[in-house]
C-alpha cells in the first residue's frame, strides 16, 4: 500500500510557485515509495530540482541527458536484476524529452521489455527553455515556435498519442492521470511500479506560467482538461482500454479561455470556426474512449 | 566545502534556500473553520504544509504563496492575504 | 595458455575475464564479431551477465551509465559511426566519473561512408575525458582491456577508457594469443567498488546541474583524474609485468631510437609495419627508430620529449586528418607541442584513411620525403583521381 504521508520531494526547489509537476513529483514517489530509483531527463524538474549541490530528491536519482533517461533506466534495472536488488526503477521526464528527443530510446527499451516504470509530466511543450512546442503541445496553443501571427493560429498539429503507442510495443500497463485528481495519480503509480515489465503513465500537469493562468488555479485548470475531454484519464491493460473517468462534459471554451495560450482565439470576438476544431478533438477523444457520463 | 566526484550530492540540501522569500501573497489559515481534511498538505506543490495537532500550518520558510492550497480547500479556510515584509 | 584466436574472440576472452554484470551492445563494422562472441558465451552460460540488445549505440552507452551508477561493471564496444552518435553520452559518462571500459574497432567516419580502418573515430573524441590506449596487435589488444578495468576504476581515477585497435587488421586478424586464466585475472582487477551508486538505502543525487559557480572545478578535477591515470597506468602495466611477463609501464614504446637520427611516430597495427621498413632501411645505413605511442590520453609529453631528444627529424604518420589545419595530423600537433623549441623537426603525413593500405614502401618514401623537409600533408595520394 502507498504511503501518502511520504515527502520524498524537500522543500527549497526552485519550480514557480503552483507548479503543476513539482506537484506530480511528490504525488509519484507517495506511489512508487522510498524504495525506488528515479532517472531523470533534463527538463523542468530536474532544473528546479538539482542545482548543485541542493538536491530536492530523497531517493536515489540519476540524470544524464535530455533523450536517454529510457535507456539508462534500461542499465540500471539490468544491473539491479544481476545484483538481485529490488528498487523500482522510474523514468520521470517531461514530455519534450518523452514525445520528441527521447522516442528512440523509449521505444527500445520498451520493446526490449526492461522493468522500468516510465513516468511523462505533461505539460504540453519544452517549458523549461521558455515554452516551445513540443509533440504534446496541443492543437492551437500559443508556443514560441508555434507563435500565432499574421498567417498562424498557434500549434497546428494534433497531440500525439503516445498512450497508445506504448501500449502497442507491448507494455502490460498504461494509464493516463491528472494532478487535479491527486490521489489517482498515487493509485496509479502504485500499481505501474508494481506491474512486472515496462509501464507507461502520463500524468497532465498544468503549467501556470507557460499556459498563461495565475498560479493558485492549477488543479482547476487540470479538472478543465478532464471535463471538457480534452484531456483523457483511463487505464490500460495490456493493451485493451479499462476504467476511463466518465465526466459531464463541458464546451471546450471553458477551458480554452482561462489560458493565455489560447487568448488568441477569443480576441477580438471568439473564433468559433478554430474552437469547433478544437470541440472536434474533445468530441472524437469522448467516442473513442468512452467518457460521456450517460445519465 | 569541497566538491563531491562526478556532481552528486546526498540529500536534504535544497532545504538551504529557503523559498520562503519568493512569496507575494501569504495563506493565513483559519483553524476555527479547518475540518482536519488535509487537502491542502496533499496538494501543496512545495510539500511544506505540516500536521500540527490536527490542525494544518504551512512552514513559512518554504511556503512560495502561491495560493493553490486556498483555492482548493473545501472549508474556505484559508485566505491569501498580501505578505508583509 | 596460448591459442590462435581471431582479435575479436581474443577481445571477448578479454571481457568473458574482466566479469563485467551488464553489456550493452549495437553491432557495427568492424566490431561485430565481438558482441556476437560475447553473445554466444552469455547463451551458453559461460558468461553470467546481463546482455542488452540496445536499440542505438546511444542507448548502449546510455544504458552502460545507468548499470555502472547502480554499482555494476559493463562493457561496450563501437567504431566510427556508431562513437560519434554516442559521443554526447561519451562526454556526459566522463564528466560523471563513471569506470566504463568500451572497445573502439577504429574505422574511417562518413562522409564518404567507409568501414575500413582509420583513427579518425576515437581521435575525433579526443577532448572528451576518455583515456585512450592504442593496441599494436591482437595480444596488446587483449591485455589493454584487462589493464583498461584495472585503471578506469581506481579511485584515484574514475575515469572511462577507450581500449582502441585497428579495425580488420586487429579485429579480424588471427594471431597466437596468451589468454590469461580467471584467477590471474581475478588477482589482478579487484571487484568494482563504486564511489557514487544508485542505492535506496543511500540515496544521493548523481548527475546534477552546475552552475557558472561549480561547473569549472568539476572540469578540473577530471583533468587531474587524467594526470592521476598516467600515474596509475604505469603502475599497473608494471605490475601486468611482473605478474604475466607483458610490461605496459611505459606509455610509450621505442625501437631502435636510441642512436636514431630520424625518429618515425605512430599508434596502432601500423607500428608492425614501421618496425619492418626500419629494419630494411637500418640494412642501407639509416638510422632510423620509431617510437610507437600507447596512451594518447592523457598524453605522455614528458615521456615523448625525453624520447625523442636525440634525434634530428621527427615524422609522425597519421590515420587521422584534423580538416582545415595546417599540420594536417592531430597527433603530430601534440607531438610537436611535447616537443617544444628544440630545433627538433616536426612533421606530420596524413595516411591510410579510409583502409588505404600502408606498405613498406610507404614509409620508406615518407622517411625519404621527412629527410628532403616535406611533410605536414596528406601521403600516398592517388594523383589521377585529382
Amino acid at each position: 500500500m502507498a504511503d501518502r504521508s511520504l515527502e520524498l520531494v524537500d522543500c527549497g526547489h526552485r519550480a514557480c510557485g503552483g507548479c503543476g509537476p513539482a506537484f506530480a513529483a511528490r504525488l509519484i514517489l507517495k506511489g512508487s515509495g522510498s524504495n525506488s530509483i528515479v532517472c531523470a531527463a533534463t527538463g523542468c524538474m530536474e532544473v528546479f530540482s538539482t542545482p548543485y549541490p541542493q538536491t530536492a530528491w530523497k531517493v536515489p536519482w540519476i540524470h544524464s541527458l535530455f533523450q536517454n533517461a529510457a535507456a539508462v533506466a534500461s542499465g540500471v534495472e539490468s544491473a539491479l536484476k544481476h545484483q538481485g536488488r529490488d528498487e523500482h526503477v522510474l523514468c520521470i521526464c517531461g514530455d519534450g524529452s518523452t514525445f520528441d528527443i527521447g522516442m528512440l530510446c523509449i521505444s527500445g527499451a520498451f520493446e526490449r521489455g526492461h522493468n522500468i516504470t516510465y513516468i511523462c509530466y505533461d505539460n504540453e511543450a519544452y517549458m523549461n527553455t521558455g515554452i516551445q512546442r513540443s509533440g504534446a503541445t496541443p492543437f492551437d496553443a500559443n508556443t514560441t515556435t508555434s507563435p500565432v501571427g499574421k498567417n498562424s493560429l498557434g500549434n497546428s498539429r494534433p497531440k500525439k498519442d503516445l498512450p497508445r503507442i506504448l501500449a502497442a510495443h507491448g507494455a502490460p500497463y498504461v494509464a493516463t492521470c491528472s494532478i487535479a485528481y491527486p490521489n489517482d495519480v498515487i493509485k496509479k503509480v502504485e500499481r505501474a511500479v508494481n506491474t512486472q515489465g515496462p509501464c507507461y503513465i502520463q500524468i497532465h500537469t498544468p503549467c501556470c506560467t507557460g499556459w498563461g493562468y495565475d498560479g493558485s488555479r492549477t488543479i482547476e485548470m487540470g479538472k478543465l482538461a478532464i471535463e471538457t475531454g480534452l484531456f483523457v484519464s483511463f487505464e490500460m491493460v495490456n493493451g485493451k482500454i479499462e476504467k476511463v473517468k466518465k465526466v459531464k462534459r463541458k464546451p471546450v471554451e471553458e477551458y480554452l479561455k482561462e489560458q493565455k495560450r489560447f487568448s488568441h482565439l477569443f480576441k477580438p470576438k471568439p473564433n468559433l470556426e478554430e474552437i469547433a476544431k478544437i470541440q472536434a478533438i474533445a468530441d472524437a477523444n469522448a467516442e473513442i474512449y468512452g467518457i460521456d457520463l450517460k445519465i | 566545502m569541497s566538491l563531491r566526484v562526478g556532481c552528486a550530492a546526498q540529500p536534504g540540501q535544497a532545504r538551504s534556500n529557503k523559498t520562503g522569500s519568493w512569496r507575494v501573497f501569504c495563506p493565513a489559515f483559519d483553524h476555527d473553520k479547518c475540518t482536519s481534511c488535509g487537502m491542502c498538505q496533499l496538494v501543496c506543490p512545495e510539500g511544506c504544509i505540516e500536521k500540527d495537532n490536527e490542525k494544518f500550518v504551512p512552514d513559512y520558510d518554504f511556503c512560495k504563496g502561491c495560493g493553490i492550497c486556498a483555492h482548493e480547500c473545501p472549508a474556505e479556510a484559508i485566505t491569501m492575504e498580501t505578505e508583509e515584509k | 595458455m596460448k591459442v590462435i584466436l581471431e582479435g575479436s574472440h581474443a577481445i571477448a576472452e578479454a571481457v568473458r575475464l574482466s566479469k563485467p554484470d551488464v553489456i550493452s551492445a549495437y553491432p557495427i563494422t568492424p566490431q561485430t564479431h565481438i558482441v556476437e562472441r560475447l553473445a554466444e558465451m552469455v547463451a551458453d552460460g559461460d558468461l553470467d551477465a546481463e546482455y542488452i540488445c540496445v536499440e542505438s549505440e546511444f542507448s548502449a552507452l546510455s544504458a552502460c551509465l545507468g548499470a555502472s551508477a547502480a554499482g555494476s561493471r559493463v562493457y561496450s564496444a563501437t567504431s566510427s559511426q556508431g562513437l560519434l552518435f554516442m559521443a554526447e553520452v561519451c562526454f556526459n559518462v566522463a564528466g560523471m566519473r563513471q569506470p566504463i571500459v568500451m572497445s573502439i574497432a577504429n574505422r574511417a567516419i562518413s562522409a564518404p561512408l567507409s568501414i575500413w580502418n582509420d583513427q579518425q573515430d576515437s581521435i575525433a573524441l579526443r577532448d572528451s575525458g576518455w583515456i585512450q590506449v592504442y593496441a599494436e596487435d591482437v595480444q596488446e589488444t587483449f591485455d589493454l582491456h584487462l589493464l583498461a578495468y584495472r585503471v578506469a576504476e581506481d579511485h584515484r581515477v574514475l575515469l572511462p577508457v577507450f581500449v582502441c585497435f585497428d579495425g580488420y587488421y586487429i579485429s579480424h586478424t588471427y594471431e597466437p594469443v596468451d589468454i590469461l586464466d580467471i584467477d590471474e585475472v581475478n588477482a589482478f582487477i579487484p571487484p568494482y567498488e563504486p564511489v557514487n551508486k544508485l542505492d535506496a538505502s543511500n540515496p544521493l543525487s548523481m548527475g546534477m546541474y552546475a552552475t557558472p559557480e561549480y561547473y569549472m572545478e568539476f572540469r578540473y578535477e577530471i583533468d587531474k583524474a587524467m594526470e592521476n591515470a598516467a600515474l596509475v597506468i604505469k603502475e599497473a602495466g608494471s605490475e601486468f609485468g611482473k605478474r604475466f611477463g607483458r610490461d605496459y609501464s611505459k606509455h610509450v614504446e621505442s625501437y631502435f631510437l636510441e642512436d636514431a637520427e630520424i625518429a618515425l611516430v605512430a599508434m596502432g597495427s601500423v607500428c608492425g609495419t614501421i618496425k619492418d621498413a626500419i629494419d630494411l632501411m637500418r640494412k642501407d645505413g639509416k638510422k632510423v627508430g620509431l617510437l610507437k605511442i600507447r596512451t594518447f590520453r592523457p598524453f605522455p609529453a614528458t615521456e615523448i620529449k625525453e624520447a625523442l631528444k636525440d634525434v634530428t627529424k621527427v615524422g609522425v604518420l597519421e590515420k587521422n586528418v584534423s580538416l582545415g589545419t595546417r599540420m594536417k595530423g592531430a597527433v603530430g600537433l601534440e607531438v610537436k607541442d611535447a616537443i617544444g623549441n628544440s630545433g627538433i623537426e616536426v612533421m606530420s603525413y596524413v595516411t591510410g584513411l579510409g583502409g588505404r593500405d600502408i606498405k613498406i614502401e610507404d614509409i620508406i618514401r615518407m622517411t625519404e620525403s621527412l629527410e628532403n623537409g616535406i611533410g605536414d600533408c596528406f601521403f600516398g595520394l592517388r594523383e589521377e583521381l585529382l
